[in-house]
């Protein structure tokens, strides 16, 4: 079933709105690939970043079995297929500091060209791999 | 001022897990027909980064002309405007794998509420990535060994 557009327009809103919050009240980007690679270091002072973290899994939780109008749907992705994946995005994210949160909502929102460069460079990257797995490959 | 901090970093994770959650993020499929061009496109990314960047590009301007945040004592934002080839090499990188698996770190770590083995797999290899990149990194920079230890 087809999520219609405003929920995507809702959702995206409510993301400005974190992204707004931690930095008005802590002055933080809310990136969650630097907010994982700051949590793994166990440190007393990233303890935020964790919470952070339990607060995006909270979210979820209410999303999923609170709110949401249909339960989101799953898929048989192959286990290789997701790790190499997940390590590609672990990889990249942390050699080009940040991901779709931290350079797209976060550092298009400060006119960063740093992170419009990335924006492109990751958007362009995943057109041309879901052309080649999808259509060239299928 | 810890306290203050970190309840806003709990409820500004809520927020945001809950806008993944609306925007359907955390469905893989929605995100790869996002970037599927050539097939039955689904715009919805489109609007979620519309919206996100849309509220961030006005707050983010009037937020920053404050002298300090609500409980902190400065901002902490990059400093860095070059753009250079780790930054292109490490977003393409990323994009290869946001194209095989559907998935960005915020959309994979929610989606571990779901109870499947997917995002958890995901979530593991992106954490074994990324201290795989940070070892790389420091190899990199590491002095050659060729060079005379400064300290003898």
């Amino acid at each position: 079933m087809q999520v219609e557009w405003w929920y995507g327009l809702l959702g995206g809103g409510l993301i400005g709105l974190s992204a707004t919050l931690l930095l008005a009240c802590n002055g933080r980007i809310a990136g969650i690939s630097g907010m994982v690679n700051g949590a793994i270091t166990f440190t007393a002072a990233e303890i935020w970043r964790w919470l952070f973290l339990i607060g995006l899994l909270g979210g979820g939780l209410l999303y999923e079995y609170g709110l949401a109008p249909q339960p989101t749907p799953t898929y048989g992705f192959t286990p290789l297929t997701m790790i190499v994946a997940g390590f590609l995005v672990g990889f990249g994210t942390r050699m080009g500091n940040g991901c779709t949160s931290g350079h797209g909502v976060c550092g298009l929102g400060r006119l960063s060209g740093r992170s419009l460069a990335a924006v492109i460079s990751f958007m362009v990257a995943g057109f041309v791999t879901v052309f080649i797995t999808r259509h060239l490959l299928a | 001022m810890k306290t203050q901090q970190h309840i806003v970093a709990l409820v500004a994770g809520l927020i945001f897990g809950l806008g993944l959650g609306y925007s359907q993020m955390i469905d893989p499929e929605r995100v790869i027909g996002f970037l599927d061009l050539a097939g039955a496109w689904d715009p919805t990314l489109a609007f979620v980064m519309g919206g996100a960047v849309a509220v961030t590009v006005v707050t983010f301007r009037w937020v920053l002309k404050r002298p300090h945040p609500l409980f902190n004592g400065k901002f902490y934002l990059p400093t860095r405007q070059d753009i250079d080839q780790p930054l292109i090499l490490g977003a393409v990188l990323f994009g290869i794998g946001w194209g095989i698996g559907g998935y960005c770190p915020g959309p994979a770590i929610t989606s571990l509420v779901l109870g499947q083995w997917n995002p958890a797999l995901f979530v593991v290899a992106m954490i074994v990535g990324s201290l795989t990149a940070r070892w790389w990194t420091a190899r990199q920079n590491r002095p050659s060994p060729a060079a005379p230890d400064p300290r003898g």
